[in-house]
């Protein structure tokens, strides 16, 4: 048993739902006990789909369980599909049901209904959503492709390329695949099928017709590339396109696979963060200290970015699924800070508050965590919440989405002259952190107490007050530093001296 | 799967319900506990279940509570099933944890889940034998939030039922008190007991209260109200400790809640004039809060799909107060009983359905287009997208309905999506 206060992924059943409301003409029957339905608000309230997920759950209840479970399971797949008459179905268990060991697969088999019917098993004691969403594409795909063959391609016909990993409830796969589509055409690169947002049975079947594909979204996608490359000999490009940098090595990695010109990609839309980081307003964001955290993918791409096209200092790094954890700690190890695989919140919490960092790029959770330690921070990656889901526009990935992050993640800043302005005048009554923010009037929350100093050592009165002048953006990291520097050299109270020796101290 | 049948009811007239058993497109009763972990201040609840029953919780308000919640999930892994682990050990060892960081826990729940009944862990053995481990500053309660078991607001019952034999025996001769049953706003209760006081009425206890240590003394000598209609097993086990029921509309409305308060004003013999003399400012100030409401609602046909229980109850105070035309009143379960003052109030023309079959109710609700559709939050957007107006329920649960001075606010919230069609021209 494990205690959990919030979780970053929901049960694999979940991910199936987000692989099965991306497709078209799929139905889900999901066996499954009264109110495991509240999945289908993610979709329909987070997301906004003006549709129920394609989803019918048996929903039974104890009394259920006493006659014939088995009985329900085939009632509500039968009614299902005569309802909904889908091109193809998908049958599983929740947690619940998975107890029960009904055989959903075995009995939708049994009823032989004229469509392909794809049996999922997700362990839920074991597995989590990402893993569930791999799972359920990679058995879709397989139920659908495996009796396909690669045709032969015409001399000279345009190359032509799969996207893989999109699904429902994704952050931004809306808007990035778009945004992606757009520089493929730009490089004459054909798109077969995007799976599984807005792919049929019938597209999954068209798979093969490829030549390579392009994982987007690996923790979705790339079981199914993998798949396919052993069976239909395509290539994958795994570069993933999130930042200028990143998607220029996509862009060399495509037109390296597909035979084309890289250059009509280079030039589409040329992305107009790198400028807005050059420009001198920028130089305020050397060095912000950043913590980053999210899917892997997300994470990883993005301390890229932090580093080296916003010239942010990368303080923490950290995923919440473990199925790429080597991947993050291999990003970690080359910036040179810690890597943190957990899905567990409060361990998270505990890293930031240790941490003190200028910013957050994180999930919603560390959205909470953020606004609880008053430090800024911006959504890179899901779980999301309804504003991640935003009416506008927003790609993550291509030059388009590089605009998007620079924009998003500069904006939580205290920035430029603000900044020096907190810093010089610090007993201004209406212009420091205790009064609020003044352009709302000083009426805005204020910052609160500052916590106690607790520790080994104490603080002296003075030492206390001109800890209080430091900006409050970086005043805990300050006041860790010079704990640890008091504790260091044995001195029992921390003087004013102290405060100055400890930053000297530390910014060698 | 669904069958006409006649109730034979005493109180209502024996009216047709329909039954139906399909897809239940409702929450189970762990979402009670979004609610009920901000009621009972230094009360924590634990749920035992999987990594479903987290996400559940966390989903179900639509957005997540920000503050630190006192609620978590014991979420059981494969080796909880597979017996390497003893389930009860990896439990306490949980708890250990959980009350080192919350040391300030003065009640624990253990609250059971589909999963957790299935391989029927025993949490009441649990939950005596962490009473014991951590008392007497902690006392450790079990009960089932579980959908097998319990719907939605099912799982307040089931809590507040495991609550009672936690209440202190009253002493024999006491003088007669009044117990109010259901969690309620803070603010909600302080108006009722505000009435009460003015009514005369001496003792008046609140049930949950709002400290874990704080349940009153129940017995022969109480008389009891319910506040919310979900709570057929509350009503048992206090019926068991000898407690009486006040049968009662429930106190939605400047009537509703009139009926409501005169139930226990009668049972203290509070004469008619000073009755009267007590309510009359705050039900002339529900009636002019609600009339606002009128010129929106007034005529308008209503679909409630099963949701709270709390369905036959609104539709009476939107048909008899508001003047709306009530198309089907779905509620996930039907208490003859307690809803008998309300079944009474309602027209024969309304189709009462009990239980549910999604796809089944929403072909009843597109051939009825009602002017307003009451649903779950998996529903309201799709039904939007199809041109219907609709108004989630979860709202009724989450917000201040109750008593007079909430009436005009109840309105407003079925008035609003109406108001909003009409001004927004995209």
């Amino acid at each position: 048993m494990k205690l959990t206060v919030w979780t970053y992924e929901g049960p694999p059943h979940v991910g199936a739902m987000r692989v099965a409301t991306a497709m078209r003409g799929v139905h889900y029957v999901l066996h499954a006990p009264q109110g495991d339905t509240y999945a289908d608000l993610l979709f329909t309230m987070i997301e906004r789909r003006d549709e129920r997920p394609p989803v019918t759950y048996t929903t039974f209840q104890a009394r259920d369980l006493g006659t014939d479970t088995a009985e329900l399971f085939k009632t509500a797949c039968q009614g299902a599909y005569e309802r909904f008459r889908p091109e193809a179905m998908m049958v599983g268990a929740s947690c619940t049901a998975e107890l029960i060991q009904d055989d959903p697969g075995g009995l939708a088999k049994a009823l032989g209904l004229p469509v392909p019917v794809t049996a999922l098993d997700l362990p839920s004691y074991q597995k989590k959503e990402s893993w569930g969403s791999a799972e359920t594409l990679f058995q879709l795909v397989r139920t659908h492709a495996s009796a396909s063959v690669r045709p032969p391609r015409a001399a000279g016909a345009a190359p032509r390329c799969n996207i893989l990993g999109p699904t429902a409830l994704g952050f931004r796969h809306r808007d990035d695949v778009v945004e992606i589509g757009r520089l493929l055409a730009a490089l004459g690169v054909e798109i077969n099928v995007t799976a599984p947002l807005g792919a049929s049975p019938h597209d999954l079947s068209r798979l093969p017709h490829a030549d390579f594909n392009i994982v987007l979204y690996p923790e979705t996608g790339e079981l199914t590339a993998r798949w396919l490359e052993k069976t239909f000999a395509q290539p994958a490009v795994r570069t993933i396109p999130i930042g200028v940098l990143a998607t220029r090595d996509f862009i060399a990695e495509v037109a390296a696979i597909a035979r084309v010109d890289p250059q009509p990609g280079l030039a589409y839309g040329a992305s107009r963060s790198p400028w807005w980081s050059r420009s001198v307003d920028s130089t305020y964001l050397t060095g912000k200290r950043v913590f980053i955290f999210g899917d892997a993918t997300h994470a990883v791409a993005a301390a890229r970015v932090a580093s080296e096209e916003m010239g942010f200092e990368v303080v923490g790094l950290g995923a919440y699924n473990r199925e790429f954890a080597r991947e993050v700690r291999a990003a970690a190890e080359k910036l040179g800070c810690p890597a943190l695989i957990s899905d567990d919140y409060l361990e998270v919490e505990r890293t930031i508050a240790d941490l003190q960092p200028e910013l957050v790029l994180g999930t919603q959770m560390e959205r909470h965590i953020a606004k609880r330690l008053r430090i800024a921070c911006a959504v890179i990656s899901a779980p999301s919440h309804v504003q991640d889901f935003p009416a506008r526009y927003s790609p993550q990935m291509g030059f388009e989405g590089a605009n998007v992050l620079f924009d998003t993640w500069v904006h939580p800043l205290v920035m430029g002259l603000e900044e020096h302005l907190l810093a010089m005048f610090r007993d201004d009554h209406e212009f420091n952190d205790a009064a609020g923010p003044s352009h709302l009037g000083g009426l805005a929350e204020a910052a609160p107490v500052e916590a106690p100093v607790t520790g080994s050592v104490a603080w002296s009165p003075e030492a206390q007050q001109e800890l209080g002048k430091i900006p409050f953006f970086v005043r805990g990291k300050a006041r860790r530093n010079t704990e640890d520097y008091a504790t260091d050299k044995g001195i029992a109270i921390i003087q004013v001296e102290t405060l100055y020796d400890a930053r000297s101290h530390f910014s060698r | 799967m669904s069958v006409m049948t006649t109730l034979p009811i005493n109180q209502a007239k024996a009216r047709p319900v329909l039954r139906e058993r399909g897809q239940r497109e409702v929450f189970c009763g762990l979402t009670g506990i979004v609610w009920l972990h901000r009621k009972i201040q230094d009360a924590f609840f634990l749920v035992v279940g999987s990594r479903t029953c987290a996400h559940l919780i966390q989903s179900a308000a639509g957005v997540m509570v920000f503050a630190e919640p006192r609620f978590a999930t014991a979420i059981m892994e494969e080796r909880d099933l597979a017996g390497l682990a003893d389930a009860n050990e990896e439990l306490d060892q949980v708890v250990a944890q959980l009350l080192e960081r919350r040391p300030d826990i003065k009640m624990l729940f253990l609250v059971g889940s589909c999963p957790s009944e299935v391989i029927k862990l025993d949490l009441s053995r649990a939950a005596s034998r962490l009473s014991a481990l951590h008392g007497p500053g902690l006392k450790v309660i079990n009960y089932s939030g579980s959908g097998i078991e319990t719907t939605f607001t099912q799982g307040e019952d089931a809590c507040l039922a495991a609550l009672v034999p936690e209440a202190p025996v009253q002493a024999p001769g006491a003088s007669p008190s009044l117990l109010v049953v259901g969690a309620l706003p803070d603010i909600v209760e302080d108006q009722f007991r505000r009435l009460f006081e003015g009514l005369g009425m001496p003792k008046v206890d609140f049930f949950p209260p709002r400290r874990a240590h704080d349940i009153p003394a129940i017995g022969e000598n109480t008389r009891f109200l319910l506040a919310q209609p979900f709570l057929g097993e509350t009503t048992q086990k206090l019926e068991a400790r000898g407690a009486r029921r006040l049968s009662a509309p429930f106190p939605f409305g400047a009537e509703g809640t009139a009926a409501w308060l005169k139930a226990a004003a009668d049972a203290w013999g509070v004469t008619e004039t000073a009755f009267n003399r007590v309510i009359s400012p705050g039900r002339e100030r529900a009636r002019r809060a609600v009339e606002r409401h009128q010129k929106v609602l007034s005529g308008k046909r209503i679909f409630f799909f099963p949701d709270s229980q709390l369905e036959p109850s609104l539709a009476r105070f939107l048909s008899k107060e508001l003047g709306m035309e009530v198309v089907e009143v779905g509620t996930p379960y039907l208490h003859r009983e307690i809803m008998g003052p309300e079944l009474d109030q309602l027209s024969a023309a309304t189709v009462i359905s009990e239980g549910q079959d999604v796809d089944r109710q929403l072909d009843r609700c597109r051939a009825a287009r009602p002017d307003l559709v009451v649903c779950g939050l998996g529903l309201a957007n799709p039904l939007e997208a199809e041109g219907m107006a609709t108004k989630w329920s979860i709202e009724l649960v989450f917000s201040p309905v109750h008593g007079f001075d909430q009436a005009g606010d109840l309105a407003g919230l079925f008035a609003r999506p109406l108001m909003r069609r009409a001004l927004v021209r995209v």
